[in-house]
């Protein structure tokens, strides 16, 4: 019989059988998924390309089993839009022009919706760049993305009252 | 990769019994094991993997001040909880290793076990005379470490918990490169009321050292000042295309001193 892991994909509850214990997060995507919104760059875990949220966390899932993943809330760039309405972060890549050939931006913009997630970055630039530091661009757009980033906190993030004075 | 057989224990015991197998081998976060696999480096019979292993996993104080770390506890965890256990020095190492998504997944056990020459953990280890617990035995710090990627463990056997006695005042600086982070050079020092630790990881060839000279000098005059004229020898220094075992040498005094400074 072979092993098999149940997961929560983009919201939608999965099954899935596997064949092979070596297969990755991302290449189950990618390969047997039909999501190939993830990217794969190195495959070791220098450039973020395939960055995904585990359970709301960022993973390189080019480093992650999928068998080690059973029971976990798994989130892609495909499953960020809701209902044909771009995810804020995607909107803010947009206007900021923060990409140029693209290869890096689903994993860049899985990595901005954890780090904002996680909340200690706020809008500092300084902040923003070091906690995107896993994320390499070959086309340098880094300018773009911490300001995409720095506008999607501030659009994600409620104004506190004494900010709003 | 070469092909393995994979299995999911629940508990500890559950994994040394997977682990009896010839060639098995645990799975950690996987953040050097997987690349390690993927390169065709390792040919395990089996991977067991720890993360289903609740056991090993979380952060606490025992009575006697050391910050008691799950073996399998990740890098992120290990960084949050450190600063709220009163042990900020951790956290400085914890929170500037690789990047997020390595330490989302990382883990202590994964880093002391592999003992990569310029691994973070070690320095931290040697400085505040931790103590590595398996499942079937405890082993000081100093009889750990045994040089490039070797260590005390025996086959099969899990790291499932690390103690680290909490230090008065304690910093890790880095000489990292900036692709990786990993250090050229990172020296962990760590201040106790009766003694100074100095732990030496990514300069020497043997692995992580403790520098007993400046641990001396700064146990009488804990200040930068006082390590200023000491020097390690470049004799035995790793040399490689980022720096020379002369460059190496003059970092452990420059990042000892920056530690200091920055531990007051
Ligand atoms: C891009 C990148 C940057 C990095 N930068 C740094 C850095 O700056 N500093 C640093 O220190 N490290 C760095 N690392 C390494 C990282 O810290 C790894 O997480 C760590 O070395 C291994 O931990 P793991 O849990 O992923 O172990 P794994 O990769 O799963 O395993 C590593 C080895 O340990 C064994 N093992 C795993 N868990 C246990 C256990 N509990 N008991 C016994 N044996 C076990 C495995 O069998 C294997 O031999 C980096 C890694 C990457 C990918
Ligand atoms: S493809 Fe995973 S980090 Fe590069
Ligand atoms: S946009 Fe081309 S790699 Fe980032």
């Amino acid at each position: 019989m072979s092993p098999s892991i149940s997961l929560t994909l983009n919201g939608e509850a999965r099954d899935i059988a596997l064949d092979d214990p070596r297969v990755t997060l991302l290449d189950l995507l990618r390969e047997r998924l039909a999501l190939p919104g993830t990217k794969k760059g190195c495959d070791r875990g220098q450039c973020g390309a395939c960055t995904v949220l585990v359970n709301g966390r960022r993973v390189n899932s080019c480093l992650t089993l999928a068998l080690t993943l059973d029971g976990a809330e798994i989130t892609t760039i495909e499953g960020l839009a809701a209902d044909g309405t771009l995810h804020p972060v995607q909107e803010a890549f947009i206007e900021n022009d923060a990409f140029q050939c693209g290869y890096c931006t689903p994993g860049q913009i899985m990595s901005a919706v954890g780090l904002i997630a996680e909340g200690r970055a706020g809008d500092d630039p300084e902040r923003i760049r070091e906690g995107m530091s896993g994320n390499i661009c070959r086309c340098v757009a880094y300018h773009g993305i911490t300001l995409a980033v720095q506008d999607a906190t501030r659009s994600m993030t409620p104004l506190k009252k004494e900010d709003a004075a | 990769m070469y092909n393995f057989d994979f299995e999911r224990p629940k508990s500890v015991a559950d994994a040394v019994k997977a682990l009896q197998t010839e060639e098995a081998q645990p799975l950690g976060g996987g953040q050097t094991l997987i690349p390690t696999l993927k390169q065709r480096l390792a040919m395990p019979s089996k991977l067991v993997s720890l993360a289903g292993i609740d056991e090993i996993k979380g952060v606490c104080k025992d009575d006697q001040n050391r910050l008691c770390i799950g073996g399998g506890t990740v890098h992120r965890v290990i960084a949050e909880k450190a600063m709220s256990e009163g042990f900020p020095g951790l956290t400085g190492l914890a929170s500037k290793i690789g990047d997020p998504a390595v330490r989302n997944r990382g883990t202590i056990g994964g880093s002391l076990a592999n003992n990569d020459p310029s691994a973070c953990y070690p320095a931290a280890a040697m400085a505040t005379g931790a103590t590595i617990v398996t499942d079937r035995r405890e082993i000081a710090a100093d009889d750990y470490f045994k040089g490039l990627f070797e260590t005390a463990l025996e086959e099969g056997e899990i790291i499932t918990e690390v103690k680290m006695p909490i230090p008065e005042a304690s910093a890790y600086m880095k000489f990292e490169q900036p692709a990786s982070r990993f250090p050229l050079v990172g020296v962990f020092v760590a201040r106790f009321s009766d003694r100074v630790g100095v732990g030496v990881t990514g300069a020497s060839e043997s692995g992580v050292f403790r520098w007993t000279e400046a641990e001396r000098a700064l146990g009488s005059d804990f200040s930068a000042d006082a390590v200023k004229g000491l020097s390690v020898p470049a004799d035995g220094m790793i040399s490689d295309l980022h720096g020379t075992a002369e460059y190496r040498a003059h970092l452990v005094g420059v990042m000892t001193r920056r530690a200091v400074a920055a531990a007051q």
